[in-house]
């Protein structure tokens, strides 16, 4: 807590109640909703960047804890931290939600305070996911990110929406419910508790870790989503709204990797080593099969799902190497991710807003009339594809370091990535953007708006600065994540 | 032999109540067309003079009279209470409805408040017979309700399934509690428990005998596989009357549960747990599977009280105050949401048309975005997501049922919550993601505007702060066992 001053109930209740009283505003007055929206997500971004100032980087303890009673017949707290794993997310969290606000903007239409509420009152919520401590209120937090987002995918999304909304929604469900489970079973051995940071001390016995681990497993696997469990993220972000498939690939995913973080690993550290194997096998194959799925892909946003999928198969074969290059570059990778895809899929939106279509065949040709868009859209493909220099280059090289140590096979598959990333990325864009003007709908594109513009050259910005300069957010990590490794090699048996 | 007059102070609120629908039933009859509200005002008034009643006498205390058949504890006052609230809630939301439907008539309040009373003796009993008088007094209130409109057929045969299934039901029980008798020598609760330790009876015959009052409890439950009458009851019965069939009973049903096997029978524990998941895991099973295939919302909401009496018995696995408590609290939260749901499709229902199909849902968003969004949160309530009520209410029973040692009952129970979210996610869809076919905006009168809402509320603020329900639900059984 710094002063005293309970900042991340701030950070976690800012955001909910803007988005309540946007929802209770209603569409009477648009500019004010969306001004109000765009208030309610900027006052979110300004009150976490003291988490980042008063943050220690040199102890691996949770810093700005807060903890009460909640309901005690549980014994269950509202206990809150971060240390140096979950504060960037929160950071990452809070600086797209307005960039999610902008995008909607003009775009949106119909039932705007519903849109723009349901988006702040999830960014509070999933402010609430990484920095709870308390396994029933992370647990609370974690399940009703799925209701704003059901809802995003349902009411705004595309042709298929109700099915991607369903689908997206049981598939996380099934996944958490195992998880919940495995909490309640921690509840009974710990002897009544349900603090996670308890759960970390607790010995467990290998059957019941390895059952323990596969509970997670399933749960943050289908967040992440892993394969074969990730066929639910190309229909919702084919679905969803421009803003949707952002909060989606940027924010949602990460909670998977982050519960691989916060639980999997800490509390069952000994199957976690025995599984290992496992989860790099499957995090080898979505890298490279994914990424060969993507290749084939017809359209755009599609195609920037199953990059992701295949971006977030890096993430968790970092963690599953055990050694500091692999876990560091993993969340270098998943803040690096955030920004990239999300500026992907803004792009992608940019140019739907224009032409209704993301099939890559009715593009062609648009450098000629978007120039400035293109070049953006260059910047972020090359990120995409792991160019040095951007923020895609350095989680992606720390983590093929890091299985160097482990197993040159490891190092060699991840690595192919690299061209695969380059081929399916290059060739959309060489598809969508040069050539001559395809046909008439592209004749008639107008360049990006100064509104798309500001949020794309934030989004640029970001990008380099994370690819040239990566040390800020390394050094807040590097302590917790040396700590992590720590604890994975003591055993709890 | 000399007669003498029995204590009357615990049942005070039971002996005001059968006053007050006296009082109705007469008062309804010179009263007017006019004055059809007369009837509805003097319920309310009872059912909060009751509540005085109550809340006077509610101590820690356990105090017996009428030779000890009759019991007036934390549990049965905390249990008490909260009917009066539900039936007062339930009234009120029925009000434009059943007026609409010529059903405002003194019989309607009357046979609620003599339902009502049914349910405060079987939460009150201490013996048997007592507890088989208030089941009685209740079924046959309910029986005559589901046949209240007496010109529609599918009432009429609810009415008719109910009543012979029920009377069957009734039968098993009475038949089982007289072998208990015959075991024990004792109708007694409290005494029941001291013969079955004291080891000084027929072990098969109680058997038998338990087995019997099982069925018959779980026929008033509506557990699978006695839940034939459910879907049908709530189908064809005027949505009024299925609210309050689907409401308040069930907090009694738990009273019920709480007397006979755990007062009276809780030396059994080890033979009724078995018997007890059983019914669970079925209840959940096929509750949560067929509600899928429904079309018509109160059917649906059938096999989701199936599947919700599924979870109760869960708690019951326990054998402990935690466990009891935890079912407490789940049929408390249980209460709360069918209230909502099914008070939100009387108030859709227009003269002449039941808002009953799944499709009427149709785009309630456009038309009444509040609504559309209570709705919303009942139904995510149902499927157990957080931070509604529901959640925490499965969280507890799930807890009680692991502490219990029965995990592959726990995971079939989450997978099949899996199931069941999947039919609640279809009204959300409907509400949400569909465009209306009457694009009619709907408004209500005020006062229900400003029920559904403390409801609606309700069920997100107690899902927050659960503390005070669970602690409650912890308070009333600690002192009553």
């Amino acid at each position: 807590m710094l002063f005293g001053f309970p900042l991340l109930s701030l950070i976690i209740w800012l955001p909910i109640i803007f988005g309540l009283v946007v929802l209770v505003m209603g569409d009477r007055n648009l500019k004010v909703t969306r001004w109000l929206s765009l208030v309610g997500a900027v006052a979110g971004f300004l009150v976490a960047l003291p988490l980042y100032g008063g943050f220690d980087s040199s102890v691996s303890t949770m810093q700005f804890t807060e903890r009460s009673v909640w309901f005690e017949r549980l014994n269950v707290f509202y206990d809150l931290g971060v240390d140096g794993i979950s504060m960037p997310l929160i950071l990452l969290n809070c600086f797209t939600t307005p960039l999610v606000v902008i995008a909607g903007w003009e775009v949106i239409r119909e039932r705007v305070s519903q849109y723009m509420g349901a988006f702040l009152i999830m960014s509070g919520i999933v402010n609430g996911v990484f920095a709870s401590l308390d396994a029933v209120l992370f647990y609370t937090f974690w399940e009703a990110s799925l209701i704003p987002m059901f809802i995003i995918i349902g009411v705004w999304g595309g042709p298929n929406r109700v099915y991607a909304a369903i689908k997206f929604f049981l598939y996380t469900l099934l996944g958490s419910l195992l998880m919940l489970v495995a909490l309640i079973y921690l509840y009974q051995t710990s002897e009544g508790s349900f603090s996670i940071l308890d759960y970390h001390q607790l010995p467990i016995p290998m059957t019941a870790q390895i059952l323990i681990f596969i509970a997670f497993m399933l749960a943050f696997a289908v967040k992440v989503p892993m394969w074969p469990v990730h066929t639910w993220l190309p229909d919702a972000h084919v679905e969803a709204p421009t803003g949707g498939s952002v909060v989606l690939a940027a924010i949602l995913l990460k909670l998977g990797g982050y519960g691989f973080l916060r639980f999997s690993l800490p509390i069952t550290p000994d199957a976690s080593q025995e599984l290992a194997w496992l989860l790099i096998l499957l995090s080898l194959v979505a890298v490279v099969y994914i990424g060969l799925v993507a290749l084939m892909q017809q359209d755009m946003k599609k195609l920037i799902a199953y990059s992701s999928v295949s971006h977030m198969g890096f993430v968790t074969l970092g963690f599953f190497l055990f050694n500091a290059y692999g876990l560091e570059g993993a969340m270098v990778q998943m803040i690096s991710h955030g920004f990239i895809s999300g500026a992907m899929f803004l792009c992608v939106g940019v140019l739907y807003d224009r032409m209704h279509s993301r099939q890559i065949s009715d593009y062609g040709g648009v450098v000629n009339k978007m120039p400035v868009f293109a070049a953006f859209f260059m910047l972020f493909a090359m990120a995409n594809a792991g160019l040095p220099g951007t923020s895609g280059f350095v989680g992606e090289f720390m983590v093929i370091m890091g299985s160097i140590e482990v197993n040159f096979w490891y190092a060699f598959f991840a690595a192919l990535t690299l061209i695969f990333g380059a081929a399916y990325t290059l060739w959309m864009y060489k598809r969508v953007i040069f050539g001559a003007v395809a046909n008439q709908k592209v004749e008639g594109l107008q360049d990006i708006s100064r509104r798309e513009f500001s949020i794309l050259a934030i989004l640029a910005l970001a990008v380099l600065l994370l690819g040239i300069y990566p040390l800020p957010l390394t050094e807040v990590m590097h302590v917790t994540v040396d700590n992590l490794l720590e604890h994975i090699a003591r055993s709890k048996l | 032999m000399d007669f003498l007059s029995p204590d009357f102070a615990p049942a005070y609120p039971e002996i005001f109540l059968l006053v007050m629908v006296c009082v109705v039933m007469l008062a309804d009859l010179f009263a007017g067309e006019k004055h059809r509200y007369l009837a509805f005002f003097l319920a309310l008034f009872a059912l909060a003079g009751a509540a005085v009643l109550t809340y006077s006498t509610f101590s820690t205390e356990v105090s017996y009279t009428f030779s000890g058949m009759f019991v007036d504890d934390a549990l049965s006052d905390t249990l008490k209470l909260l009917m009066y609230l539900t039936v007062a809630t339930v009234l009120i939301y029925s009000r434009v409805y059943i007026s609409k439907r010529g059903l405002l008539r003194g019989e309607f309040f009357s046979l609620a408040l003599f339902a009502t009373l049914g349910m405060m003796v079987m939460v009150s009993a201490s013996h048997l017979l007592t507890l088989y008088l208030g089941l009685e007094l209740l079924s046959l209130a309910l029986y005559a309700m589901v046949a209240l409109q007496r010109d529609s057929s599918v009432a009429t045969e609810a009415a008719m399934k109910f009543f012979v299934l029920g009377a069957l039901a009734s039968g098993f029980l009475l038949y089982g509690m007289s072998m208990i008798y015959g075991a024990t020598g004792t109708l007694h609760t409290p005494e029941l428990t001291a013969v079955i330790r004291s080891g000084v009876m027929d072990h098969a015959v109680l058997v038998i005998g338990l087995v019997f009052v099982v069925a018959g409890i779980s026929f008033k439950m509506s557990a699978v596989p006695f839940h034939m009458w459910a879907p049908d009851v709530y189908e064809g019965a005027p949505t009024a009357v299925t609210l309050f069939i689907g409401s308040a009973p069930k907090l009694a049903a738990f009273g019920f549960v709480m007397r006979l096997l755990v007062e009276g029978l809780g030396e059994m524990a080890a033979d009724w747990q078995g018997m007890l998941a059983l019914l669970a895991i079925a209840s959940m099973a096929v509750g949560n599977i067929v509600a899928i295939a429904q079309s018509n919302i109160k059917r649906m909401l059938a096999y989701s009280t199936i599947s919700h009496m599924g979870f109760v018995l869960l708690g019951f696995l326990a054998i402990n105050e935690n466990g009891y408590s935890a079912a407490m609290f789940y049929v408390i939260a249980y209460v709360l949401m069918t209230v909502a749901a099914f008070g939100i499709i009387m108030l859709l229902s227009r003269e002449g048309f039941e808002a009953d199909a799944i499709s009427d849902f149709k785009g309630l968003n456009q038309r009444n975005s509040w609504v559309a969004l209570i709705m919303m949160v009942v139904m995510l309530s149902m499927a157990g997501i957080p931070p509604m009520i529901g959640f925490y209410a499965k969280l507890s029973v799930l807890q009680a049922a692991l502490e219990a040692g029965y995990l592959w009952l726990v995971i079939s129970a989450v997978v099949l919550s899996l199931i069941g979210a999947f039919y609640y996610l279809r009204i959300i869809k409907f509400m949400y993601f569909d465009t209306p076919e009457i694009t009619q905006p709907i408004v209500f009168k005020p006062d229900v505007r400003l029920l559904i809402t403390v409801n609606g509320l309700a069920v997100v603020m107690l899902g927050i702060f659960p503390q005070m329900l669970m602690g409650l639900s912890l308070f009333a059984i600690q002192h009553s066992m």
